[in-house]
């Protein structure tokens, strides 16, 4: 039932520096449920349209909601309703998985019972009892990130933003993370994700590609594959990002 | 409430985990103290010299026991010949040689005049003054000792008393200095690496989209130092007061205050540190380049700020660490209250707000 409504919408949204216009009128709406990939080369202006839409940015001009709250005003109320995972491994390292958990869940406000709750499953869901008491800088970084993912799903987010979350890992544990994103999305949330990996955006439901601060094409894997009479997301963006 | 005791924990398990940090925390002001008050000292206590004695008669020989017997100074070589003096100078033996002309004694009573040439290593040009100024001094007593039996029209005689201070000992100078040293230290530094750390590995982005706001995250981060400062500072004044007998001459209620200001002080320039470093490196050098260099060599710890030149003066006064110290000193060791050091305290709490203020505005900058 919930599947048709937005979760976000934008549009005309940009952002400028100075002359530049680093996000340069976009539009799009992800729906409720969705894994939405956000694609582009480096620089094609994906970190910051995403930073405006986690609220930790504000846009220049134009118009957008996020879980039905609007970037510009209501960017506490935006947090509150969502999780983010960045390129760059997120959880301290001196911590212990256990210690790691317990403070995320506490700056998202989790209630101690709540917390033990959801760390008792996260632990059991990706095999970490052995090492729930040991410092997380002892993992390797195919767990860390299973873990870091789990961590931004604490609070049950509506929405989810990946940022490169698979950077650096290996294609096993890349496999495993996005079974877990596909468990996340079929349990109702949805996945907004950035991805240099375009085997990656195959996963997508739908994608966008941006060049240069537009989005050049908005679709699912399969309609851009035959718009671009092309067998690979791979050549569909080489030849959008080439011109 | 709660997330605020959840963030300061996670900020306490950062500290006790990393070992280094807890150096710079508890060893170093231990450390520094003790160093400074017993091993760096102004005092001079048995200066090796040599005598060189070619008048060898009663009143040289008088003078050589006043000064073998004083604690100042012990008499490690008596020299035959003018040519030795550069030898043993190179040698480095001694730090001054005393040389008494020929026939002192009958020069000083034929011809009322007598010379004596003191020569110090220079090397060391504090170490000669002082070395010259002790020697010198124990003459004056000779010289008026005689003068006793003889009567002599008009003298002079100055009375000096060292008031705060009578024994000249140079730990009541370090105490105030070191003390300042090491809250800026901690304070600054500290905070400046806890924060930028968290921008390098990511992790500040991470509770910015949080519900956090970034003020609580500032002050969820530098709230453990402004205790552990605290406990520093009791540290710092307990062992003056025990091991060096520094009295506290004031109320230990304004100095904890105060200590509590300049603390604050100094958390407000690491937090301005951190908005302008992206990594942790950085805001160490500019902690340690900007911050502990001018607070230890402008800040009157060391080096008298009066006599510096004016361009130094002018500068020295933007230095928190400056104010700082005259407040402790004027509290410890001359034991005034807050009207005297009103003027100390608004500055330092007039740069808190600055500090404050920039920093807020560069975060802001930041975050757009």
């Amino acid at each position: 039932m919930m599947k048709a409504q937005n979760v976000i919408e934008v549009e005309n949204l940009s952002k400028l520096f100075g002359d530049f216009a680093a996000v340069n009128q976009i539009c799009f709406h992800v729906k409720a449920g969705e894994i939405f990939g956000f694609l582009g080369a480096n620089g094609a202006g994906k970190t910051t349209a995403m930073k405006m839409l986690i609220g930790i940015s504000s846009p220049s001009s134009g118009k957008a909601t996020v879980a039905g709250f609007d970037v510009y005003k209501q960017t506490e109320s935006i947090k509150k309703n969502i999780g983010y995972m960045s390129q760059k491994f997120a959880l301290y390292d001196d911590l212990t998985v256990k210690e790691n958990i317990t403070f995320f869940g506490g700056i998202y406000g989790l209630s101690k019972k709540k917390i033990d709750q959801k760390r008792c499953e996260l632990v059991e869901e990706l095999g970490l009892q052995e090492v729930t008491n040991s410092l997380v800088a002892s993992l390797p970084l195919g767990w860390k990130q299973k873990l870091a993912f789990s961590v931004s799903l604490l609070h049950e987010p509506k929405i989810v933003f990946l940022d490169e979350p698979t950077g650096g890992v290996d294609p096993i544990t890349r496999r495993q993370f996005w079974e877990l994103i596909y468990k996340a999305a079929h349990n109702g949330t949805t996945i907004f994700v950035t991805t240099h990996y375009m085997d990656e955006a195959e996963y997508c439901d739908r994608v966008s590609i941006m060049v240069n601060g537009k989005i050049e094409a908005l679709d699912t894997p399969k309609k851009l594959k035959e718009q671009y009479k092309t067998d690979t997301m791979n050549d569909v963006f080489l030849k959008l990002a080439r011109g | 409430m709660k997330r605020f005791v959840g963030f300061v924990r996670k900020e306490f398990y950062h500290i006790f985990r990393d070992r280094r940090s807890l150096f710079i925390l508890f060893g170093m002001p231990i450390a520094q103290i003790l160093l400074f008050g017993f091993a760096i000292t102004n005092e001079i206590n048995n200066v090796d010299i040599a005598i060189l004695d070619q008048a060898n008669d009663v009143t040289s020989k008088e003078i050589i026991n006043k000064i073998a017997s004083s604690k100042h100074f012990s008499i490690v070589d008596i020299i035959q010949q003018e040519s030795s003096i550069e030898s043993i100078f190179k040698k480095g033996k001694v730090k001054a040689v005393l040389q008494f002309e020929n026939n002192f004694g009958s020069n000083l009573i034929k011809e009322k005049q007598a010379t004596v040439q003191i020569l110090t290593d220079a090397t060391d040009p504090n170490m000669a003054n002082t070395i010259n100024n002790y020697i010198t001094s124990i003459l004056k007593n000779y010289q008026q000792e005689l003068n006793n039996t003889v009567s002599v029209d008009y003298q002079i005689v100055p009375q000096s008393r060292m008031v705060y201070n009578a024994e000249l000992k140079s730990v009541y100078m370090f105490v105030p200095g070191v003390m300042t040293v090491i809250l800026m230290l901690v304070s600054a530094m500290m905070t400046s690496i806890s924060i930028t750390r968290e921008k390098e590995q990511g992790t500040m982005e991470i509770l910015l989209v949080s519900p956090l706001k970034p003020f609580q995250v500032i002050v969820g981060k530098v709230f453990p130092y402004i205790f552990l400062s605290v406990i520093n500072a009791v540290v710092i004044v307990l062992l003056s007061i025990f091991i060096f007998n520094v009295p506290v001459k004031g109320s230990l209620f304004l100095l904890g205050f105060e200590s509590i200001l300049f603390i604050i002080t100094s958390l407000a320039l690491g937090i301005l540190i951190s908005t302008i470093s992206a990594t942790q490196q950085t805001a160490m050098m500019i902690s340690l380049m900007g911050l502990m260099l001018p607070t230890i060599l402008l800040s009157g710890f060391i080096f008298p700020i009066s006599s510096m030149p004016m361009p130094l003066q002018v500068i020295s006064n933007i230095i928190p660490a400056k104010w700082f110290i005259i407040i402790v000193k004027g509290i410890m060791l001359k034991g005034v209250g807050i009207g005297f050091i009103l003027k100390e305290t608004l500055i330092l709490f007039a740069m808190t707000l600055v500090f404050m203020g920039i920093s807020v505005k560069k975060y802001k900058i930041r975050l757009e």
